[in-house]
């Protein structure tokens, strides 16, 4: 039998910057970086040893946390706490409510949270579909520098940057609807996030219907109808069974979600 | 780097990616917060870091230089337990006791920030932590009881056994 050591060694290189500057010079162009925001995904992967990282970098003490807000642009750094966001008006306010326990979100960042890779059985990113739906861009650095995109963009390639913060205008009304979480640490099943800006453009997007958040184009033209929105959102995913609930429930749910969203929309005009 | 546990300044030798978990345990022989599920999803590891509930098992202690950690062992002791663990004895809130250490702190936790005796607010406030005895409904019951400030004879509940009475004076 072998005895248990009592001081794990170095798993590879780790660093711990303490700034942003700092923190994008430790993440280079990315090649063999592995980033830890609040730990709650790669940690487990660690103890597990399904991962062993060559290179780390500790995001925790770099200085990338803090709401702040400009007029009506809110930006929100990416190492801001999932927990720090459920004060915050809807959607984001209740999408960050709905995600994991307390212990987890006071853990867990927003960077995180959006950079978190495909995660085989069950679907990630539970704030994806909220940020979408306000319009969010992202501020990231990789091998071409720091620069800011579309977030639905930035998603594509996130396993290449380094997110810095996001920035979202504030919506005229927002609403969220979820379904109902049989554990609170579950990841996020199935929701969706809506969104009417100053200027009157509607978005929808969603949680849980994929491998990562989507925009609902064709209910949001046709809005108009909740329940008629409903079924075209259909249109607009590739649903699939996972841990969480089978393509079949979301097909069956999805529909009464967009409806409910787009009441509480209406209402909140 | 040096964590403080339980009042004590601690050395720690881990590499800064070992979970906290890891080091109270295997480093420094602390054994209160329990190794479950070591993902996150069950809540035994849980531990209150500068006060805040944290799963232990997720968090690199790299983060943690100069912080202070609260296991069980440093909420109350036998002879002179924390309201909250006297509620847990009152109410026979424990029964393996495997995911007690956990449930305690989160429940401290709820009561440090206010928390009240509303049942909702209690599931919410300990969704994350699993009991496989399902022994729940007296949780729940104990964490309101310590919410409410409710006063217990612990030498009647289990006699012999503790000494502490009442909003723990001893």
């Amino acid at each position: 039998m072998t005895a248990i050591p009592d001081v794990k060694p170095a798993a590879g290189e780790v660093v711990i910057p303490t700034s942003a500057e700092e923190a994008v010079e430790a993440f280079g162009d990315g090649s063999g970086v592995t980033l830890v925001g609040g730990g709650t995904i790669v940690l487990a992967d660690m103890n597990y040893g399904r991962i062993a990282p060559s290179r780390v970098v500790l995001l925790g003490r770099a200085g990338l946390a803090g709401i702040a807000r400009d007029r009506s642009q809110v930006t929100i750094g990416a190492g801001t706490s999932v927990q720090d966001l459920v004060g915050l008006a809807a959607p984001l306010g209740p999408c960050a409510a709905n995600v994991a326990d307390i212990e987890i979100r006071l853990q867990g960042t927003v960077g995180g949270n959006l950079c978190a890779g495909a995660g085989g059985e069950v679907p990630r990113g539970d704030l994806q579909g909220a940020f979408l739906a306000l319009g969010a861009t992202a501020r990231s650095a990789g091998d071409d520098g720091i620069g800011t995109e579309p977030l639905e963009e930035f998603l594509t390639r996130r396993d290449e940057r380094l997110l810095l913060d996001v920035s979202f205008e504030e919506p005229a009304a927002g609403a969220f609807a979820s379904l109902s979480r049989p554990h609170t640490h579950d990841y996020t099943a199935l929701a969706v996030s809506g969104v009417r800006t100053p200027g009157g453009e509607l978005r929808l997007a969603a949680t849980g219907v994929g491998s990562w958040g989507q925009r609902l184009p064709s209910a949001e033209a046709a809005a108009a109808d909740p329940e008629q929105a409903g079924r075209a959102a259909l249109g607009d995913v590739d649903l699939r069974d996972d841990a969480l609930a089978s393509a079949w429930y979301r097909e069956h749910t999805l529909p009464i979600l967009v409806q409910r969203v787009l009441v509480r929309l209406e209402e909140a005009t | 780097m040096k964590i403080v546990v339980n009042g004590a300044v601690r050395e720690i030798g881990s590499s800064p990616t070992t979970s906290l978990l890891f080091v109270l345990r295997e480093e420094l022989g602390v054994t209160g917060p329990k190794a479950g599920c070591q993902q996150g999803g069950c809540g035994a590891c849980t531990v209150l870091v500068d006060g805040s509930p944290r799963r232990s098992c997720l968090l690199p202690v790299g983060y943690l230089d100069g912080a202070e950690i609260t296991t069980v062992e440093g909420l109350g002791t036998p002879m002179s337990l924390a309201p909250v663990q006297q509620a847990f004895v009152h109410h026979y809130a424990a029964q393996c006791g495997f995911c007690t250490s956990g449930f305690l702190l989160a429940a401290q936790a709820y009561l440090d920030r206010g928390g009240t005796d509303d049942r909702e607010a209690i599931i919410e406030a300990l969704g994350g932590h699993v009991c496989r005895c399902t022994g729940y409904v007296k949780i729940i019951e104990a964490v309101a009881a310590a919410a409410r400030g409710d006063t217990f004879d612990l030498t009647t509940t289990a006699p012999g056994k503790y000494t502490t009475v009442a909003g723990g004076a001893r």
